[in-house]
């Protein structure tokens, strides 16, 4: 239980945060008109904030420390984790499944167009996060560039369909294999790094190529972006505005169940394997004879081929791209959502990918809020809980005793 | 010639002012081995906090000298309380987890304190007051150096020379360069290594702090996003120089200081952060163990 001493302590911290926030929080300044503004009711919301978050964050401490100690005395069990009771029993997961399948196939029916907008990006950001996925979770790469090869996607349909008036399924492969082909570029010279340099090259890679989108005015149109790309078609049907989104809701739908495959087939073969391997120990994994190199680069690639994938639909359905959607912010959000998801998960991205993205739409009131969540989620799920919300299952063997 | 001086000056200046977030960088990654995100936003908030603190002061009607030497502790105090905090709720936790934990941490926090900084603040730009004079013996020399180019050629010089005689010479100093060599064997002869982290992390915030009032006051505005761009480059350049050398990050930081003024001089301006990042992405390639730093093998 809490004690004293730890609500003395969290009068502390509230304290100290009272002060640490007190300029930015309380203080407003206006230079030119030489006025200020001195808001002291956010004080008290720093105060309370931190002194309630010092004792949730002390209690959680204090029931998980007595729990380990039970479990270390013997008096209780280890309890798998919920997420794993759910997956590993088919009675509770079959019935689950099918409903959320017909709930996914009946969605544009049951809903307006303008939700099923809505859902078609949160089925984008599922892909990527899975995309994403398999070069942070699985391989262990940090990425920070990921949006840099959506956005190959996007410009490789707008451009090609500008000047070769290619459509939406002869540039779909091409987008894919394009940014592959950019990850391998990108990934060859770098990926002998260290983990963190790799991060930072990313990071530079993707402001690199948004600049140049930016600035390159002949060939990107520059930060005015290039209108009217034409909608997925179908067979040379023309549909309308609402048909032609249903269109893309079902393309979307089937995007994921293809990405679902391929990622869940990926992780028990012999590279997935060998990614796994390579993000627990590098060096026992060279030992082993795995070729750390063309490992990593494979990963890089394929996760590369999603974004690509994935910013063809994205100018398909926005039917305009402009640089500004490619910002930084956004690799942050889908490396939010691998985190979240749970790194390795298939179902905690889906469902991280859901949450994120859907939640800020209908709180619209807090959306203001959404990178600094985002932010503090990064933390507080690596802090607390670093598996993710639904910790990814290893294959395990048992040995039949007797 | 003129214009060749002048870019010279002014890639002097920016120089200085990635050497002092540089520094930040190069002394965390030498002591935890950690990337820390958040340090640009530390500057970014270094320069808030010297924004709001000299208004302030220059309504409330203080004498000019006196509003510079207090917004500049100020903005010192703050930054480092800051550092401090961020490395106690963010690392610490995670100091015996992988490497990629304290890494996505740590990019938590940059986003967090922006957005933080946007929310408490402002999205837009905010006009930055000249806190340094014309000096009137600068006149002849005003084509290609400003006073406040002089100012912060010789503050950063002043802090290099006292943080270099710090590292040698004190106690704290040495506990630190001990703690970098060897995090065990400094615990194992006593060294409080925790402490010794959070001094690192408040040494440099504070140095952040000034630099990013320094170069405000200079640019004259300031948002809550010049942190990002500003901790890439100063990390390109703790890079460059060798990452968790001291000189090397100051190296590092004139030389990408002096490329990026030429470039945008001669070249063109609007690729300037296309020239630092491909610098970075350059010397990753071909010497990822920076001008000055050692290569290490990674020993079993």
């Amino acid at each position: 239980m809490l004690s004293f001493k730890d609500f003395g302590r969290a009068c502390v911290v509230a304290l100290w945060f009272m002060v640490l926030t007190f300029p930015l929080m309380v203080i407003k300044v206006n230079p030119i008109d030489r006025v200020i503004t001195w808001r002291w009711h956010n004080m008290v919301w720093v105060g309370v904030g931190s002194f309630l978050c010092y004792l949730a964050s002390r209690a959680w401490q204090i029931h998980r420390d007595a729990r380990l100690r039970r479990i270390r005395l013997g008096q209780e069990e280890e309890k798998e984790p919920l997420s794993r009771r759910i997956l590993q029993n088919p009675s509770i997961y079959r019935p689950l499944l099918a409903a959320g399948a017909l709930f996914f196939l009946a969605f544009p029916g049951l809903f307006s167009t303008y939700q099923t907008n809505i859902m078609i990006t949160a089925l984008m950001y599922v892909v990527l996060g899975l995309g994403l996925n398999i070069v942070v979770g699985v391989a262990g790469l940090l990425d920070l560039g990921y949006v840099a090869f959506y956005a190959v996607g996007a410009y490789a349909y707008a451009l090609l369909n500008l000047h070769f008036g290619l459509g939406f399924w002869t540039v779909l492969p091409i987008g894919g294999l394009l940014a592959a082909t950019f990850g391998i570029l990108l990934g060859f010279p770098v990926l002998r790094l260290r983990g963190d340099y790799l991060a930072i090259v990313t990071l530079g890679f993707g402001e690199i190529i948004r600049l140049i989108l930016e600035n390159w005015n002949e060939f990107s149109h520059g930060p005015s972006g290039i209108s009217n790309i034409p909608r997925p078609g179908f067979f040379g049907i023309q549909m309308s505005l609402d048909q032609s989104i249903t269109y893309l809701y079902y393309l979307m739908i089937g995007m994921v169940l293809f990405t679902i495959f391929v990622v869940n087939r990926l992780q028990n073969s012999r590279i997935g394997r060998a990614w796994f391997a390579l993000r627990e120990d590098e060096i026992a994994c060279q030992a082993m004879g795995i070729d750390k190199t063309r490992t990593k680069l494979t990963a890089f690639a394929l996760g590369a081929t999603w974004a690509g994938m994935v910013g063809v639909i994205f100018a398909a359905k926005t039917t305009f791209v402009n640089p500004a959607s490619f910002t930084f912010l956004e690799s942050a959000i889908i490396l939010c959502i691998v985190v979240l998801g749970g790194m390795g998960s298939i179902v905690g991205v889906i469902i991280a990918a859901l949450v994120l993205i859907l939640l800020p739409e209908y709180l619209r009131a807090f959306s203001e809020y959404r990178m600094l969540v985002f932010g503090a989620v990064l933390v507080i799920m690596m802090v607390f809980r670093p598996q993710g919300i639904v910790a990814n299952i290893r294959k395990t063997y048992r040995v039949e005793e007797g | 010639m003129d214009y060749f001086v002048e870019l010279f000056f002014s890639g002097l200046t920016r120089g200085s002012i990635y050497a002092l977030i540089a520094l930040g960088y190069t002394m965390v990654y030498g002591i935890i081995g950690l990337i820390n995100f958040a340090h640009g936003e530390i500057y970014m908030i270094g320069a808030f906090t010297a924004l709001i603190v000299s208004t302030v002061l220059s309504i409330f009607g203080f004498p000019l000298p006196a509003i510079i030497i207090l917004t500049a502790l100020a903005a010192a105090i703050w930054a480092s309380a800051y550092g401090y905090t961020v490395e106690k709720l963010a690392y610490r936790p995670l100091r015996n987890a992988s490497r990629l934990s304290p890494l996505i941490s740590a990019i938590g926090m940059s986003i967090f304190l922006q957005n933080y900084v946007l929310l408490a603040q402002t999205p837009d730009f905010l006009p930055f007051p000249a806190l340094i004079p014309d000096f009137d013996f600068m006149e002849p020399y005003a084509g290609f150096i400003g006073s406040s180019d002089l100012v912060i050629l010789v503050t950063t010089t002043v802090i290099m020379i006292l943080l270099t005689l710090l590292i040698k010479f004190t106690r704290t100093g040495k506990a630190m360069r001990a703690t970098a060599q060897d995090r065990k064997m400094a615990m194992l002869v006593g060294i409080n290594v925790d402490h010794v982290i959070s001094i690192t992390f408040i040494l440099g915030s504070a140095l952040a702090a000034i630099g990013g009032m320094l170069i405000a006051s200079h640019i004259g505005q300031i948002n809550f996003y010049i942190g990002f761009i500003a901790g890439i480059k100063a990390f390109t350049a703790a890079v460059l120089g060798g990452i968790g050398s001291i000189p090397g990050a100051v190296l590092g930081s004139f030389i990408l200081g002096l490329t990026e003024s030429f470039a945008t001089g001669y070249v063109s301006s609007d690729y300037e952060d296309v020239f630092a990042f491909s610098l970075l992405v350059l010397i990753l390639i071909f010497r990822p163990s920076g001008l000055l730093g050692k290569a290490t093998i990674e020993k079993v």
